[in-house]
């Protein structure tokens, strides 16, 4: 039996309400052990900042193993759920506090999974922030992108962790995925 | 909302959006898989002109971590927060209404024990929203967040009160049909889904150029709740039900035979 997908509809202007809580973007604890800083700006396709985007990553743990721990929403500061979400602010800029996660998969680079919803963004995108290493170079989907377009998708490491912009439209368009179908693939 | 208005003159008429939605809905672009979801450059709705990607999207086998789904328990969801109406001094002004349906996935497996998260406009067609400038009153009581977890046969259920319709700058005269936004998890983190639930027999959304860019009917047809007699319940509220149904979803070893 296949049914039909309900489609989806622009998260709009008006979530502020609805979707931010508590400790959202904190999957740990800013300046906790090991913590570090996803952050980056939301650019529409005129380069300017886009105020109103809600962005989730869901992650691995840093050995690459995936969490069944419940707790995203009312933190108790102990256990790591993998899941956090957060709206851009005036300047278009989101940042999450939150370990690097491992590989999940061997000689697979690790990822943060990413979805991003705007007002204006009819429905929700999917993406992946890469960490940058050798396994980048040997990754069938990543070699499967023109160069250009796979460095959108590479996170920028920095001082305090790593830098991933999100360009919705433009010369520079962040990679988008579907994954539509390709359950049926799954070995 | 715009940041800059626009006189109401210089923007365009509605009969000049519903002719732009005309249009596409007969572009052959439009046909196949791809008008099961809405259209991401969708020109009658002014704010994704530069905010689609203009490169198609880009097909990959999920991985481990896309193959599962965060986990939400009753820690992190309290009961009360599925009925809207409760938690301030009064009772909010308006119809009240139960809105139910199940989650399912795209073999019709219940989506168990995952969140459903809501916001909508109160009666009078205001949000709880800084940005909301509509000059319709505010309820005291009356926030129009709600969360909860479907159940182990995929059920999800909220108290409500029924949204009003409400005014947007998108062009001159623009009402958004009345509406529930919703938010959804999957078994997988690919079935994530944010979406909004109509009324049925809303005059508006023929005109609304978000409901229409889902240029299939039926495909946009799935966005309107039905009114159910046995979901109202005696001197209380009237019911609606929407079920909501996730892409795809994780094979298991039964399925694939099923699929084969
Ligand atoms: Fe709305």
């Amino acid at each position: 039996m296949r049914l039909a997908p309900t489609p989806g509809q622009t998260v709009g202007p008006f979530f502020h309400y609805g979707l931010p809580y508590d400790g959202d973007r904190n999957l740990v604890p800013p300046g906790s052990t090991g913590s570090i800083a996803l952050h980056g700006v939301v650019l529409d396709g005129a380069g300017v900042a886009v105020p109103d985007a809600l962005i989730e990553v869901w992650q691995a743990r840093p050995d690459g193993t995936v969490s069944r721990e419940a707790g995203s929403i009312r933190r108790d500061g102990w256990a790591f759920t993998g899941f956090g979400r957060t709206s851009t602010g005036r300047d278009g800029r989101y940042v999450f506090s939150t370990l690097e996660p491992g590989p999940t998969e061997p000689a697979r680079p690790a990822f943060w999974a990413i979805t991003v919803f705007a007002r204006g963004l009819l429905d929700g995108l999917f993406t992946r922030a890469y960490i940058p290493g050798p396994d980048i170079d040997i990754d069938p989907f990543l070699a499967s992108l023109p160069h250009e377009r796979r460095a959108t998708m590479l996170a920028q490491p920095g001082d305090r962790g790593y830098r991933f912009d999100i360009r919705l439209q433009g010369q520079d368009e962040t990679v988008f995925l579907r994954f539509d179908g390709s359950e049926r693939r799954r070995p | 909302m715009s940041s800059v208005p626009v006189p109401a003159s210089r923007l365009p008429t509605q009969t000049a959006i519903s002719a732009e939605i005309a249009t596409l809905h007969q572009d052959p672009r439009c046909a196949g898989a791809a008008q099961q979801r809405p259209r991401l450059d969708f020109a009658p709705y002014r704010s994704s002109l530069t905010r689609h990607p203009t490169k198609d999207l880009h097909h990959v086998d999920p991985e481990t971590i896309e193959r599962a789904a965060p986990c939400f328990g009753h820690w992190d969801v309290d009961p009360l927060e599925a009925d809207l109406t409760i938690g301030h001094a009064g009772e909010p002004i308006g119809e009240r209404i139960i809105v139910t349906g199940r989650v399912l996935d795209g073999h019709g497996r219940p989506v168990q024990g995952q969140l459903v998260e809501v916001w909508q406009a109160n009666a009078g067609g205001r949000y709880v929203h800084q940005g909301d400038q509509h000059p319709a009153p505010l309820d005291p009581n009356f926030t129009g967040a709600g969360r909860t977890l479907t159940d182990d046969a995929g059920w999800y259920r909220f108290t409500t009160i029924k949204p009003g319709p409400y005014p947007w700058r998108n062009h001159n005269n623009a009402w958004r049909p009345a509406h529930v936004h919703f938010s959804l998890f999957g078994t997988d983190f690919t079935q994530r889904l944010v979406t909004q639930m109509y009324f049925p027999g809303d005059p508006l959304l023929a005109l609304d150029p978000i409901y229409q860019s889902i240029t299939d009917p039926e495909a946009r047809g799935r966005l309107v709740a039905t009114y159910d007699h046995d979901v109202t319940t005696h001197e209380w509220a009237t019911g609606y039900r929407w079920d909501v149904v996730l892409s795809g979803g994780t094979s298991t070893p039964l399925e694939q035979e099923d699929d084969q």
